[in-house]
């Protein structure tokens, strides 16, 4: 999604100001020019939370995070990011959630206060070196006029500042008040990343000592007194009503209390989830199927098929990519992504206190402001009156983007006397998920004297951005889902990409982590590795020469190639496989390496990435999500995928919508590239890379290509020799 | 009335027998760090240890009990090779969501006890049966082998 920044307000800069807060401190923080009258606001007493930073007379920093922790380091990067241009060490600083409040915590890159599409240091990296240098600035200033000598005598160090001459020192939390009525500086001048003495080194994660003993509370975990808990069965097929349900056998059941009839629904709310579940299990529920009674996978398969021979919108142009594809030597080839669940290992949940003035809820969720305005919008009660406690979220990869949990769970509270604890079954949060869509990719390209000259990529898929950021869909093209397929890195003299849209009925769909590049991205790499083989060129060679203008790519490519022993001697039926992708603003260049059996069972033995995603806040983060990244992509290549049968899905649990274990994962190599270049993503990155890399490994050993995933192994299984 | 024997303290609870203990410990006595994630015994998120043996609460009747004595996360840390197991796990930095590692820890210190230097073929076995959806088993594996170490 790292596209969407094309349409981010240029105008939202990064506005300090400063208040005294209740309890004394100095708050701190980028925000609308509007709000920025606050400055003087001293005596207010009250805490405005329109900032990020707070510090307190004891010295303590508290940023608020409007970025929300799902296992990807946030709740570490942004405090280094700011503890790094604020001159404190990391262990003064402390976190605080948001609350929900777009103009505030806005995502600059899309408007809302989301948590998502890999940008949450590239949106804030800038903002917040910006607030926090403007910060210690204020401090420096208040000093200075505390001791009466030049701001440009003194320093800062590890949270105090200094005047060497004199040998003053005061700490932050000594400044606070003078610091509240020091004018903030316009332009605050930011360290040179050459004295960076936080960024870049690998920082222990802040979140994670109490997620080994545990004590993190995850949404799941919240248990609000005199809470209720409550499963539900939803109809089984999407658009479906509920029909007939009596629900005395559920009542029969002890422990159970109520039953909780909704349009699309029935919900047991019980004393605990186990008599909500045998509750739910004893009721005879009579479902109107809808609809899409009928809806099949091979329909789903065939309708896209159908589409993709529509003419699309164009979404790039270079050249004349029609007069290049006339002449020998041209190939075409389609592939094809299935549907897929998140499957996120916290299930869906939710906690709600419906009351007639009020509605407080207890979630993790990547989108605060959009849950809030579901609970209005379903109780009618206006935004403040909404409460959100977000919480640490076990696992998003996109589906906590949506907001439709919350909404299923107001909806069966306004029902409940109390706070009642919504928590969807495994099978139902993978029977009831939107669902990555179906996507299909129709390429065509043409190699000329062992060049390529001529290069088409159809991308046909729906417009998930329509849905979820309307102001994004622009000229009927899906950002989104184009993403990797233009602007590739590679210098080819005649391209055209176009994109059909194509909405599957009777599925939902949504993001899910790589989103558009999983499926450009596994197109465009695998397709470069047949038209390598079409100009008799290895596939390194082929691309190399492809990236002749492109110094960072190309580096990137040599040291994974480099690392991964390219050119080395494999045994029979054991191959390496190369993918190559600049996306989320980030390079990376990976190589596989697969031995296929005789059966045609695939084995990923061996993995290596080199990264550049320019300036690198937390090296070991960085490593972590794309060594977790690779495997989420590896899971999908080898077990991934959703199936319809009669308008339902097939897959309901771990045992058939299976994930990689650690005997099935191969081991990762991550090589960083060092770069003073603006950060790009990291949390997605690696899925992308897994699918083509794997495939392209797997061409290398048997000389099938994959066009489908997720990987058939009966399509590589050795032929027998007649 | 069932009684049950869990980090060191007996308890006495009004519940049906054929109740698994995972939602005994979460709901009933709303110790969360054991935690759900298929309640069929497919992914190890909820994984206890009976008389130090790892076992998935999620499918494990509380009146099957019996005397056992029952360990979850919230006192693994307190055994000696769950200390060392903890302290790997943030040593290797292997957390990321976080939401399997209850699981994780509870089968991995179970395999320090049992087996004090395992192989990779000891991981294998002892740790398949905890799925990670953010893909952290690299450093699970690595942890693992620290502890033993240690
Ligand atoms: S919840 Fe028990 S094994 Fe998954
Ligand atoms: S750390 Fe997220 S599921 Fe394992």
């Amino acid at each position: 999604m790292s596209r969407l920044s094309d349409h981010a307000a240029p105008s939202r800069r990064a506005v300090l100001q400063g208040a005294s807060v209740a309890g004394g401190g100095l708050l701190l923080g980028f925000s609308l020019p509007r709000a920025a009258k606050a400055q003087t606001a001293s005596a207010s007493g009250v805490f405005a939370p329109d900032a990020f930073i707070r510090i307190g007379r004891d010295d303590r920093v508290t940023l608020i995070m409007s970025q929300v922790e799902m296992g990807q380091g946030i709740h570490t990067a942004i405090p280094m990011i700011l503890a790094e241009e604020l001159d404190v060490p990391l262990s003064q600083v402390t976190t605080e959630e948001a609350p929900p409040n777009d103009k505030l915590y806005g995502n600059p890159i899309f408007y809302i206060q989301m948590t998502g599409g890999s940008t949450s240091v590239r949106a804030l990296f800038m903002p917040m070196r910006k607030t926090a240098a403007a910060a210690r600035a204020m401090l420096v200033t208040a000093a200075a006029q505390t001791w009466g000598v030049d701001a440009a005598a003194c320093r800062t160090e590890a949270g105090a500042v200094i005047h060497d001459a004199s040998g003053s020192r005061l700490g932050y939390g000594a400044l606070v008040d003078a610091a509240s009525v020091v004018p903030r500086p316009e332009s605050p001048v930011l360290k040179d990343p050459k004295t960076f003495k936080l960024i870049g080194t690998p920082a222990k994660r802040l979140d994670t000592p109490d997620k080994v003993n545990g004590k993190a509370v995850f949404g799941i975990d919240a248990l609000p007194d005199g809470v209720r808990f409550a499963t539900l069965a939803s109809c089984p097929v999407f658009g479906g009503t509920l029909g007939a349900c009596d629900e005395k056998a559920a009542l029969a059941v002890p422990g159970v209390r109520q039953v909780v009839k909704l349009d699309t629904l029935v919900a047991v709310v019980a004393d605990h989830m186990w008599a909500a579940k045998l509750g739910l299990a004893a009721l005879d529920i009579q479902w109107n199927d809808g609809p899409h009674a009928a809806l099949s996978s091979v329909d789903l398969w065939g309708a896209i098929g159908k589409a993709s021979e529509a003419d699309g919108v164009t979404a790039q142009k270079i050249g004349d990519v029609d007069a290049a594809l006339k002449g020998d030597g041209v190939i075409t080839a389609s592939y094809e992504l299935p549907l897929l669940a998140h499957a996120t290992m916290e299930p869906m949940n939710c906690t709600v206190h419906v009351t007639p003035d009020s509605c407080e809820i207890w979630v993790g969720i990547q989108v605060m402001t959009k849950a809030q305005r579901i609970a209005a919008a379903i109780t009618g009660l206006p935004p403040e009156k909404i409460t959100i406690h977000n919480h640490l979220i076990g696992g998003g990869f996109g589906r906590r983007l949506e907001e439709d949990g919350v909404g299923v769970a107001v909806r069966i509270a306004q029902h409940v006397d109390g706070p009642v604890k919504v928590v969807w079954t495994r099978e139902e949060d993978i029977q009831h998920d939107m669902y990555r869509p179906v996507y299909r990719n129709v390429m065509g390209g043409r190699v000329e004297n062992g060049k390529l000259v001529a290069w088409t990529h159809r991308v046909v898929g729906p417009a998930i951005i329509a849905r979820y950021l309307p102001p994004a869909f622009k000229n009927g093209i899906d950002v989104d889902a184009v993403d990797g397929a233009i602007d590739l890195p590679y210098d080819i003299p005649h391209l055209r990409v176009d994109y059909v849209r194509h909405e599957m009925a009777g599925v939902p769909t949504a993001f899910w982590r790589g989103v558009g590049p999983n499926s450009t991205i596994f197109a465009a790499e695998s397709f470069i590795d047949k038209l390598a083989r079409q100009a008799g060129s290895d596939p390194l060679t082929f691309r190399r020469g492809l990236l002749a203008k492109n110094p960072r790519g190309l580096a990137t490519l040599d040291l994974a190639a480099q690392k991964a022993g390219w050119g080395g001697a494999l045994a029979d039926r054991t191959g390496r496989g190369i993918a190559f992708q600049f996306v989320m603003g980030s390079f990376v260049a990976t190589i596989a390496e697969v031995a296929v059996a005789d059966d045609g069972v695939v084995t990923v033995k061996h993995i290596t990435s080199a990264v550049d995603c320019g300036t690198i806040i937390n090296p070991d983060t960085v490593v972590a999500q794309i060594q977790g990244g690779l495997i989420f992509g590896l899971t999908a290549a080898s077990h991934g995928e959703i199936t319809i049968e009669r308008g339902r899905v097939q897959q309901s649990n771990f045992h058939d919508y299976r994930m990689l274990r650690i005997n099935e994962v191969p081991t990762i190599a991550v090589h960083l590239v060092p770069s003073n270049e603006a950060p790009g993503g990291i949390g997605e990155p690696g899925t992308v890379a897994a699918m083509p890399a794997v495939a392209n490994a797997i061409y290398a050993a048997t000389g099938v290509q994959i066009q489908r995933m997720p990987i058939d192994p009966t399509l590589l299984a050795k032929k027998r020799s007649a | 009335m069932q009684t049950l024997h869990i980090n060191g303290d007996t308890h006495q609870l009004d519940v049906p027998a054929d109740m698994p203990l995972l939602w005994v410990l979460r709901d009933v006595l709303k110790m969360t760090g054991t935690k759900f994630g298929c309640g069929i015994a497919q992914c190890g998120a909820c994984t206890v240890q009976l008389d130090g043996k790892p076992a998935r609460s999620c499918m494990l009747p509380v009146g099957s009990l019996g005397d056992q004595a029952v360990t979850t996360i919230e006192a693994i840390g307190a055994t000696p090779e769950g200390a060392r197991i903890q302290k790997a796990w943030l040593k290797a930095e292997v957390v990321q969501c976080g939401y399997c590692q209850s699981g994780q820890i509870m089968s991995a210190t179970a395999l320090l006890k049992a087996v004090p230097k395992p192989a990779d073929a000891d991981i294998d076995a002892a740790m398949a049966g905890n799925i990670c959806r953010c893909g952290t088993y690299i450093r699970i594996r690595e942890a693992i082998k620290q502890a033993a170490q240690s």
